[in-house]
């Protein structure tokens, strides 16, 4: 643990030392040439009563082990996943002049929140298979659907599947940014991640993925938490654990608002 | 009665997720957004207020819970529809709470009345519930929901815009307005088990005052509504209770219904937003009491006008909602049976 005292900047480069120490221990073990340091401006969004969305930058560095080259240029996919959930995708048809629900696929485990990030198209970058297998770009992601008793994911030009993303992203919950990695200097590079205001609570997972000659080079994987504080986690959490003491506090709030309202305006 | 324990439900004339929009992550924008805790987005709080105070004044005015009105409006925000429908619960309880004050000081509230009917609504809204629950299983939920919409709303619109404007005509023409009981006793009113309902002026069988409660809880948690704007034209045309105390006792039920709608759903589904609520009921008491007295102030044809014109504006807005052709032919809703 890092001593509290430490000034902001002075802890920031404590974590990224650290940081950079895991990943040069770690990288002879997983057999690859380079690793990756990566740093969130906060690892911590947390929501109060003022909260209307929020970004958060992200550094990373690409430390390249002695003897490998360094003057090619990587590419860059930042892939930010908010917490899983079910979801149905339904397709309206008409029948007796009326718009009726007439199919319906399962999503499951579809993530909530998913932001793609690069420096380039990820079609550029690599081939689609690969692309595919590191689920790198907002259409190489996995959305797993249920068919009958099986699971699995469907080709791109799938219908459901295509609405399903048109729809999350018309809702800001999903986007893509080609241009959404800048490289700073030959090896660090930036992102904004923008966190929007009905962005749903839990741990994200931020993974980024580095490409050099359409292969992947590097994998970094950080945690965001998006939390509730103060005042609205106090009102989350009553609700959740106290469900019939927080019913019968509402209950009589309503009864004193609207008895007072009612005294409030008497005329005679 | 208080609205199913489900979401998907209510109002399906709105696709529930696909309206869910919030504004951009703009940092410094938007300084008078409030965030709320169990609905989890941001919104604006005047915003709010304002749908508070136009929402209290109609349900002041007419008596009606004001949830068909609300929850489409919130559902719009980009709530969600479990937590609109819950949420709206305890702006309606305060609002119908301070209504029925007033409604009592004037003694045009008849308790007797809405106790009876209360009986009645809470076996409805029990058998509601399981009507819902194997509705779901067939997925056809939502067209049912939309049908009874603009069945129910079109035939109750239409009927109350006539007759209000019938007994309009007569006034102009000079006629004196009709005699309050015309004719005979309709023949549901004379079944047994007769009871004088002193504050309604009435002596009729618990029987049809039973059944309509148990129809108004029925589709009260089919519909995921108050039942409100139901039961008003209820009271009026089938037990032929005075208008200003059908819409006193009208809101007297709403109130016991809304108040165990906030512990069912607090307790089942912990979807009640309590500052969305707080939000929305310091608003809606306001418009409540200008309402109410807005309502007192109108003569009793007229007030049936503009409530039957309101119920047949938001059937006309199911309809057409349900026959053109949507912006989009797919939805995404969250799939609340798995984990």
């Amino acid at each position: 643990m890092m001593p509290a005292g430490m000034p902001p900047g002075l802890r920031r480069r404590a974590v990224l030392l650290l940081l950079a120490g895991a990943m040069v221990a770690l990288a002879p073990a997983l057999g690859r040439a380079e690793a990756l340091v990566l740093s969130l401006s906060k690892s911590r969004i947390t929501i109060t009563s003022s909260f209307t969305g929020d970004s958060i930058v992200l550094f990373g560095v690409i430390e390249a082990l002695p003897g490998r080259s360094t003057d090619t240029p990587r590419d860059v996919i930042v892939t930010v996943r908010g917490p899983n959930e079910s979801f149905v995708t339904w397709r309206k048809e008409r029948h007796f002049g009326l718009w009726v629900n007439v199919d319906s696929r399962s999503f499951l485990s579809a993530p909530s929140y998913l932001a793609v990030l690069s420096n380039r198209d990820p079609a550029e970058i690599s081939d689609s298979d690969t692309l595919r297998q590191e689920q790198a770009g907002l259409t190489h992601n996995r959305f797993l659907q249920r068919v009958g008793s099986d699971y699995a994911d469907v080709v791109p030009e799938d219908p459901f599947r295509q609405a399903f993303i048109r729809v999350k992203k018309a809702q800001g919950l999903y986007f893509e940014d080609s241009a959404g990695v800048t490289f700073i200097a030959p090896r660090v590079f930036r992102a904004v991640i923008p966190i929007p205001g009905i962005a749903p609570v839990g741990t994200y997972q931020v993974s980024v993925k580095t490409f050099l000659d359409q292969h992947l080079e590097a994998h970094g994987l950080l945690p965001l938490d998006v939390t509730k504080v103060d005042f609205e986690q106090t009102v989350a959490t009553a609700a959740q654990d106290h469900p019939w003491l927080y019913g019968l506090a509402s209950a009589l709030g309503a009864l004193a608002v609207g008895f007072i309202a009612s005294i409030a305006f008497r005329r005679d | 009665m208080p609205p199913a324990p489900n979401p998907a439900k209510a109002l399906a004339w709105s696709d529930p997720v696909t309206t869910r929009e919030g504004p951009p992550a703009r940092k410094g924008a938007g300084r008078m957004t409030i965030y709320l805790p169990i609905a989890e987005l941001p919104v604006n709080i005047f915003t709010l207020l304002a749908m508070g105070i136009a929402v209290g004044f109609i349900s002041g005015m007419f008596g009606v819970g004001g949830g068909f009105l609300m929850t489409p409006l919130l559902i719009f925000l980009g709530v969600a529809p479990a937590v609109a429908v819950a949420s709206v619960s305890t702006h309606m309880a305060a609002s119908s709470f301070s209504g029925t004050l007033n409604y009592l000081r004037r003694k045009q509230v008849d308790k007797q009345l809405a106790l009876v009917l209360l009986a009645g609504g809470l076996t409805g809204t029990l058998a509601g519930v399981l009507i819902f629950m194997a509705l779901r299983r067939f997925g056809q939920l939502d067209l049912v929901i939309a049908v009874a919409y603009i069945v129910l709303l079109g035939a109750i619109g239409l009927l109350m815009v006539v007759e209000s404007l019938r007994a309009l005509a007569r006034r102009r023409r000079g006629e004196p307005p009709m005699v309050k009981r015309p004719g005979a006793h309709a023949w549901f009113l004379r079944m047994p088990f007769k009871m004088r309902f002193r504050q309604s002026r009435i002596y009729v069988s618990v029987i049809p005052v039973v059944v309509i409660g148990f129809l108004i809880g029925l589709l009260g948690a089919l519909m995921g509504i108050g039942g409100g704007f139901l039961l008003v034209p209820a009271l009026i045309y089938l037990l032929r209770v005075p208008t200003l105390t059908s819409v006193g006792t009208s809101l007297m039920l709403t109130l016991a219904t809304m108040l165990a709608a906030i512990i069912m759903q607090a307790v089942l589904n912990q979807t009640v937003d309590a500052v969305l609520g707080l939000v929305l009921m310091v608003g809606g008491t306001i418009g409540a009491q200008f309402g109410s007295r807005a309502g007192q102030a109108l003569r009793a044809e007229n007030l049936r006008l503009l409530l039957g014109l309101l119920v047949l504006a938001v059937g006309l807005r199911v309809a057409y909602d349900q026959t053109t052709r949507p912006a989009d032919l797919y939805a995404v809703t969250i799939d609340e049976r798995l984990p």
